[in-house]
């Protein structure tokens, strides 16, 4: 296990380190002076030359690179292009939105995926199977603004159940009233994909020798299904939640914009729209960071799940 | 080739998908002979209006015709996402394939590469990507062919490795087969079923990500009717007419489902092991 997690770990430092690397080329090779983009075609020789030595864009070319890997690892990114806030307070101030939402969402999405997809197992090849298995793939084919703006439509501007707008905290009640339909639009997806991963880890599990050993002995099928055999599935099933979580908080990009709640996706589009290269690189650091420790947590949660993943 | 063709007769869903997917393919295609009007023509006096027998499917903000725009945005997102999961497809699997034939350092560096595009959130990179490269229908193709890329390198690779030791392909060898030869004409045709079926999948993601990136803005400029900038437009509207963000919302979900069924029933068809599962 020690030597898993570390080749692990050893892992996400390279993944870092090749994304930092990445956004620092990527950002200077893009056409144009960011020095004339933020003043604009009206700028004078000497306040964009003055601004180009603000922003270190005068010195050599691996000083510039070294001075950004330094400043990354020390926290500081820079300031934002457009607001000249900290970049990494904006981040931070909208984190807690972002991480709200995607939480929930999987929860949701195991809440719902799990028990669809062992009921299904259960039944297979029967009629709530093949209803699962369609209504799996319909939530699998959702892009996730779709879900988000029928379920807008119908439960907020129709029904008036909940804000148009899910920027709402403060007291626990304006806290999940803002938060129920974007997670349930974010969380569809989720739901189908854990529905059909668990409908396939159980088929296989259900279908062991242990499993007819345990009905052999005479334990209730309630016990044998959700005790024996999926704890069992579970494996699978938190391999593919770990991955399908970088897509989760890709995606909870297009919920954000749906449902005009704050988060790194709202700042993320904000940045590109106006050109915030320092917000944009910020960024790009950000995701690959939540990414790398969503594939930490998940890889530690086979321990727990799985002693043998102990030994090995 | 053939079993894999009786297979996939045998499964209703898949003709299901298949015949949709076939129908939006017609639909596109003689988008100019079946819209009932110009996609780009404004009628100031015929602005969002609910579907009426003049038009079908309503009309937007500039009273141009909803289903027109619609027909011709199938083109778009057709043209799109087919060459992005083509050259992904391509591009991907050729790279799978070297790095387990070549094995070593070059399928080490080569996949470490792959698995670290694979863990970036895919619609984020192909936003920046287009962001930053400006949003026209090359820029967009390649970016969505980027984040699915990693994909058909890693289904490439594994059964080449698994082949690589293989007494055919020793005997290639003996020959004196150049390595090409060996790939192209001995490894690929046992690996392309899965490719394909990968591809299918793939391909309802890549219409997705397109309708994804036009409606955050990045897609075709406006004029140019896509379906995800079609619903960018109708949701500044959808307090008052709801059915502009709606219709086009319902036809991706519609296209995207019917591809995903037709993928899901070529897996079943080419691997019996998986039918039923997954």
């Amino acid at each position: 296990m020690a030597a898993f997690l570390i080749r692990r770990a050893a892992f996400a430092v390279v993944t870092l380190f090749a994304v930092l690397t990445l956004v620092f080329v990527v950002v200077r090779i893009l056409p144009g002076d960011p020095a004339q983009l933020i003043l604009g075609d009206q700028a004078s020789r000497e306040a964009i030359e003055a601004l180009r030595a603000r922003l270190g864009l005068d010195q050599p070319i691996a000083l510039q690179y070294l001075s950004f890997l330094a400043n990354a690892l020390r926290g500081d990114w820079g300031v934002s292009m457009v607001t000249g806030q900290p970049v990494l307070a904006e981040v931070l101030n909208v984190l807690p939105w972002t991480i709200d939402l995607t939480l929930v969402s999987l929860a949701f999405g195991v809440a719902l995926g799990v028990p669809l997809g062992v009921w299904a197992a259960v039944r297979r090849n029967r009629f709530v199977d093949y209803l699962v298995r369609v209504a799996s793939l319909v939530g699998l084919s959702f892009p996730a603004f779709v879900s988000a703006i029928i379920l807008l439509f119908l439960f907020a501007i129709e029904l008036h159940w909940f804000p148009v707008i899910s920027a709402r905290k403060g007291s626990l009640q304006a806290w999940a009233q803002s938060i129920t339909l974007p997670a349930i639009s974010l969380g569809l997806t989720t739901a189908a994909y854990i529905t059909r991963v668990t409908r396939s880890a159980m088929l296989e599990v259900l279908s062991e020798d242990f499993v007819r050993t345990a009905r052999a002995k005479g334990s209730p099928e309630r016990i044998v299904v959700w005790r024996h055999a999926l704890r069992n599935a579970l494996i699978p099933i938190i391999t593919v939640a770990g991955l399908y979580m970088s897509t989760l908080i890709g995606n909870s990009v297009l919920t954000e914009i749906v449902f005009s709640r704050p988060g790194l996706g709202k700042l993320l589009v904000g940045a590109l729209n106006q050109r915030d290269y320092t917000m944009l690189q910020g960024m790009m650091v950000i995701y690959t960071l939540a990414v790398v420790v969503v594939n930490l947590i998940s890889d530690l949660a086979y321990g727990v799940v799985d002693p043998r993943v102990k030994l090995g | 080739m053939a079993t894999l063709l009786r297979a996939f007769n045998a499964n209703k869903a898949s003709w299901i998908g298949l015949g949709i997917v076939a129908l939006v393919v017609v639909a596109a295609l003689f988008a100019p002979l079946l819209a009932p009007y110009d996609p780009l023509e404004q009628d100031v006096l015929d602005r969002l209006k609910p579907p009426t027998a003049d038009h079908l499917l309503g009309t937007d903000y500039y009273g141009r015709d909803t289903l027109s725009r619609l027909l011709y945005g199938a083109r778009v997102s057709l043209v799109i996402s087919l060459s992005a999961t083509l050259i992904a497809m391509v591009a991907g699997s050729a790279i799978g394939m070297l790095a387990g034939w070549r094995g070593e350092r070059f399928d080490a560096v080569t996949m470490q590469a792959m698995d670290m595009l694979l863990a970036f959130p895919s619609l984020i990179l192909g936003l920046m990507l287009v962001a930053m490269l400006g949003p026209n229908m090359p820029n967009i193709i390649a970016a969505i062919a980027l984040t699915s890329l990693p994909t058909f390198a890693r289904i490439a690779r594994a059964p080449t490795i698994a082949m690589k030791g293989r007494d055919f392909i020793e005997a290639c060898r003996t020959l004196g087969f150049s390595d090409t030869r060996i790939l192209c004409g001995h490894i690929l045709p046992n690996i392309f079923p899965e490719i394909l079926v990968m591809g299918t999948l793939w391909l309802a993601n890549a219409i997705r990500t397109e309708a994804s990136l036009a409606f955050i803005g990045l897609g075709l400029k406006p004029p140019t009717p896509t379906w995800g900038g079609m619903i960018r437009e109708g949701f500044e509207n959808i307090l008052d007419s709801p059915w502009l963000a709606i219709v086009p919302s319902v036809a991706v979900l519609i296209v995207v489902f019917a591809v995903n069924l037709l993928g899901d029933g070529l897996r079943d068809a080419i691997d019996p092991k998986l039918r039923n599962e997954t």
